[in-house]
C-alpha cells in the first residue's frame, strides 16, 4: 500500500496531456515585461532606468526587505519603460518592460551547462547565494527560498523533503524536469542537506510519474541519505502538510510550519533553481511551464523568460482554438484565470491551462443539501459549508474560531459540492477579512 | 371543601408576597444607576440604527452624547442639524453644525460605454470579484455592479440600474450614513456637501491610467487632459494620477469644467433652467452633448 495523507483528498481526471514531450526551449521574446512583485512578501526596489542597458542576469529590481526577492533581467537589452502592467493577479502592477537586443548573441546562446557534483561553498555562503539569486519557491506559492531555510539555531531539523508530487492534473513541469534534470537535482539536494546540516531527504512522487520514481531509485540506490517514495495519486498531496503527513506520518500544527516538527520542503523545481544558482552562477530568470489544454493543437513544455507574454506562449503551441473559454494561470485546481494574454510569466507561473467552453463552465449555485461531501474531501479537516456561511454572513470571529486561516486554499470542496457552491471564493474573502482583523488586533 | 378553597388562597397569597419580597429586595440590591438624560437623547435621535455616527446603534450613541463632555466632534449624519441642535439643548451643552452631505457615485460607465472584455462567473459580490480581479472590464478603478452597496443600504435611498449595470443614489432617500462608502471594494462612493438645493459638480470617474488606456477602457473616463483645471476660476480643480478632483469647498459651481470637458466625465446635478433636469448621478453621454 502507498502511502498518502489519511484525510480528505479528491482525485480529478489526471489529463496529464504533456507528460511524454520533452520541454523545449521557447524562442526569446522581443520585449519582457518583468513585475516586481513576484513573490509572495514586499514587492523589489527597482534600481534601473529607462533606456539602461541590462545584461542576462543582472539585478533590475532588488529585495524590498527580509520576506522579499532580488529580480534579475531575463534577457540583454534596454530598459524601455518602467509602467504598469496587468500581471497574473488581474490588477495593474509596476512591471520593468525590457527590448531585446537582437544583436547580443548572449540572447540567443543555449548554454549546456556541465554536471557539476562538488560542492565547494560553505553553508552560509550558500544560503546568501539563494537570497542573492532571487530564488523563490517554484511549486506556485512563490515564497522566497531564503526566508524558509532561515532556520533558528536551535531547531531541530531531520528531514529534507522534497516535493516532486505535482498533483494538479494537466501540469506535467516538475515531472518533465525530474526526468531530465535528475542529476542536477540530486546535487541540489545535497547542496541544501550539506547548507543546513540535515543527514535525511525524502523525494515524494506521486505513482503517476513512474519514470521519474524509476530514474530516481536508480540514482538513490547506493545512497544511504537520500531516498524515493512513491505516493499514491491523490490531490492536494503536494501541500506542504498533506506531503510532510503522508511521507512521515508527522502533523504540522495549525498555523504552523514543517519546520515546527523538524522538516524542510522544497519543491523539485526550486532545487533545481539553486543548483543552477550555486554551481552555475545562474540566478532565476528562466522556469519550465506546461502550456496545456484539450483543444490545442500541440500542448507542450516550455522553458520560458520570465517576463515573457503569454500570447507568446499561446503562439507556440498553434493559438487559442475556437471556443475557448478560459485562461488558467496554473493548474485547474488552484489556478486562476487570467483576463488576457498579455499577462507576462512570472516566477510563479508553473503552467497556462486553456480551457474550452464544456468545461469552463463553473454551474448555477444552488442551496447547500447537507450532503457533508466538502467536509470528507478537506484535507485540513475543516467544515467549508460552514465556513462559507460564516464569511457569507459576515461572523468573521467565529470563522476565525472555526479556524479558517488553516484552509489552503486547494478548491477540494467547490471541486466536489454537488450544488455548485462558491465555497472557496467565500472561504478566501473570509481568510482575507480575517487576516485583516488579527493584524488589527496585534 | 371551604378548606380547600380557603387553603388555595392562603398559599397562592403566601407565594406572591414572597415572590415580591424577593424582587424588591433584588432590585434594590442590584440597582444600576443610569442618567435619564441617555433615554430622553435616545428620543431625540432618528431610531435608524446605521451606525453612521460610527457608535453602534442610536442607544450607543445618545450614552455616548451624554457621556462626553466635547460632543463638537459627534454628529448623526441621518438627523442632521437640527436633531444635533435639539441634543445640545437637552444637554446643555454645545455643537458644531455641519454641512450636510450626500453620496454620490463617481462612475458612470455603464454597459453601453464601458464594454466587458471578460466574463466573471464567481459569487456575484463586489467584495469577492474585487479580491479576485479588476472586474469584467478593462477598468480596473471603475464600478463592479454587483451591489454591495445596495444591499447595505438601510434606507432603500439604492438601487440597481439595471440598463447601466450601475447602482443609482436616490438623493432624497439618502441620510449620508456612509454604509455605502465602506462597502465599496472600489471607493466610488464619495460624500459631498450637498450645497443649496442640491446642486453638485463632480468628476465622475476614478480611472488613474493614462489618456488613451483609460478612454479605450470607458467613453466616459477622465483622460487627465486638465481642461477643467486650466478653466477652473477657483483653482477648485486639482490632477493627480491623470484624473482630475473637484473640490467641494473650493467649487462654486460655475459649470466651466463641464462644458469644456472632452469626455463628459464631469457630472453636474440638479442644474434648474435651460439643461434638463438630472436627479440621477448617471447621466447618459449623449445627453450631456446635446447640453453642451
Amino acid at each position: 500500500m502507498l502511502k498518502t495523507f489519511p484525510k480528505g483528498g479528491v482525485h480529478p481526471p489526471e489529463n496529464k496531456l504533456t507528460s511524454a514531450k520533452s520541454i523545449k526551449r521557447m524562442a526569446v521574446p522581443k520585449v519582457v515585461y518583468v513585475p516586481i512583485s513576484q513573490h509572495i512578501g514586499i514587492p523589489a526596489e527597482i534600481i534601473v532606468n529607462v533606456k539602461d542597458a541590462v545584461e542576462i542576469g543582472q539585478v533590475i529590481a532588488k529585495s524590498g526587505g527580509f520576506v522579499s526577492s532580488n529580480i534579475h533581467s531575463p534577457v540583454a537589452g534596454t530598459v524601455t519603460k518602467l509602467d504598469l502592467i496587468i500581471d497574473t493577479s488581474g490588477y495593474k502592477k509596476q512591471c520593468i518592460v525590457i527590448r531585446t537586443d537582437v544583436k547580443n548573441e548572449a540572447n540567443f546562446q543555449e548554454i549546456e551547462y556541465p554536471l557539476v557534483k562538488d560542492i565547494i561553498l560553505e553553508p552560509k555562503a550558500i544560503l546568501q547565494k539563494i537570497n542573492d539569486y532571487g530564488i523563490v519557491g517554484l511549486g506556485g506559492a512563490t515564497f522566497p527560498a531564503h526566508v524558509k531555510l532561515n532556520v533558528k539555531e536551535g531547531t531541530v531539523l531531520d528531514h529534507l523533503i522534497i516535493n516532486g508530487v505535482e498533483c494538479e492534473p494537466y501540469l506535467t513541469a516538475d515531472h518533465r524536469l525530474m526526468l531530465e534534470k535528475a542529476e542536477e537535482i540530486m546535487v541540489g539536494v545535497e547542496i541544501l542537506m550539506h547548507a543546513l546540516n540535515i543527514n535525511k531527504a525524502i523525494i515524494g512522487i506521486e505513482n503517476n510519474k513512474k519514470d521519474a520514481i524509476d530514474i530516481f531509485k536508480k540514482l538513490t540506490q547506493n545512497n544511504q541519505k537520500i531516498k524515493v517514495a512513491a505516493l499514491q495519486v491523490k490531490y492536494p498531496q503536494g501541500g506542504e502538510k498533506q506531503l510532510v503527513r503522508a511521507l512521515l506520518n508527522r502533523e504540522v500544527p495549525k498555523n504552523g510550519l514543517p519546520l515546527d516538527v523538524g522538516v524542510i520542503v522544497h519543491n523539485v523545481g526550486t532545487i533545481f533553481a539553486i543548483y543552477q544558482a550555486i554551481q552555475h552562477n545562474v540566478p532565476l530568470t528562466e522556469r519550465v511551464v506546461t502550456v496545456t489544454g484539450k483543444k490545442l493543437e500541440n500542448p507542450a513544455n516550455y522553458w520560458v523568460k520570465i517576463g515573457t507574454p503569454i500570447t507568446d506562449l499561446v503562439n507556440e503551441v498553434g493559438g487559442l482554438p475556437e471556443g475557448t473559454r478560459k485562461i488558467v494561470n496554473g493548474g485547474p485546481m488552484m489556478g486562476k484565470a487570467i483576463k488576457n494574454t498579455d499577462v507576462p510569466v512570472t516566477k510563479g507561473t508553473s503552467g497556462i491551462l486553456v480551457i474550452a467552453d464544456d468545461e469552463a463552465s463553473r454551474g448555477e449555485p444552488k442551496n447547500c443539501i447537507r450532503c457533508s461531501e466538502c467536509v470528507f474531501v478537506c484535507p485540513m479537516g475543516l467544515e467549508p459549508h460552514l465556513l462559507m456561511n460564516l464569511s457569507e454572513k459576515g461572523l468573521y470571529e467565529r470563522a476565525s474560531a472555526e479556524d479558517i486561516m488553516t484552509c489552503i486554499e486547494c478548491g477540494s470542496c467547490s471541486y466536489v459540492c454537488p450544488s455548485h457552491r462558491p465555497l472557496l471564493d467565500y472561504i478566501r474573502f473570509g481568510k482575507q477579512i480575517v487576516k485583516k482583523l488579527n493584524t488589527a488586533k496585534n | 371543601m371551604s378548606d380547600s378553597v380557603l387553603y388555595s388562597i392562603f398559599l397562592l397569597a403566601s407565594l406572591g408576597i414572597i415572590a415580591a419580597v424577593v424582587l424588591y429586595v433584588v432590585s434594590k440590591k442590584f440597582y444600576v444607576y443610569e442618567d435619564p438624560l441617555i433615554g430622553e437623547v435616545e428620543a431625540i435621535l432618528p431610531a435608524a440604527n446605521c451606525a453612521g455616527c460610527g457608535s453602534p446603534g442610536c442607544r450607543a450613541f445618545a450614552e455616548k452624547l451624554v457621556k462626553t463632555d466635547d460632543i463638537s466632534d459627534l454628529f448623526c449624519p441621518v438627523g442632521g442639524n437640527p436633531v444635533m441642535k435639539m441634543v445640545a439643548e437637552v444637554l446643555g451643552k454645545t455643537v458644531a453644525e455641519k454641512d450636510p452631505t450626500l453620496a454620490v457615485l463617481r462612475c458612470q460607465g455603464g454597459c453601453d460605454v464601458r464594454p466587458k472584455t471578460t466574463e466573471y462567473q464567481g459569487p456575484r459580490n463586489c467584495a469577492i470579484s474585487a479580491m479576485i480581479y479588476s472586474g469584467e472590464t478593462d477598468c480596473q478603478y471603475g464600478c463592479l455592479g454587483d451591489g454591495d452597496c445596495v444591499a447595505v443600504c438601510k434606507f432603500d435611498a439604492m438601487y440597481m440600474d439595471e440598463t447601466t449595470g450601475l447602482p443609482v443614489i436616490i438623493s432624497d432617500k439618502c441620510t449620508s450614513c456612509g454604509a455605502c462608502v465602506e462597502a465599496c471594494p472600489r471607493d466610488i462612493i464619495e460624500m459631498r456637501p450637498k450645497h443649496k438645493r442640491d446642486l453638485k459638480i463632480f468628476v465622475g470617474c476614478l480611472n488613474q491610467d493614462k489618456a488613451g488606456i483609460a478612454k479605450k477602457a470607458c467613453d466616459v473616463a477622465c483622460i487627465g487632459c486638465s481642461k477643467c483645471d486650466d478653466v477652473c476660476p477657483k483653482d477648485a480643480i486639482t490632477m493627480e494620477n491623470n484624473l482630475a478632483y473637484i473640490d467641494p469647498i473650493l467649487c462654486t459651481l460655475c459649470r466651466k469644467c463641464v462644458e469644456v470637458c472632452p469626455t463628459h466625465s464631469i457630472i453636474e446635478t440638479n442644474f434648474p433652467p435651460k439643461k434638463e433636469k438630472k436627479v440621477e448621478a448617471i447621466v447618459e453621454p449623449e445627453k450631456i452633448k446635446t447640453d453642451a
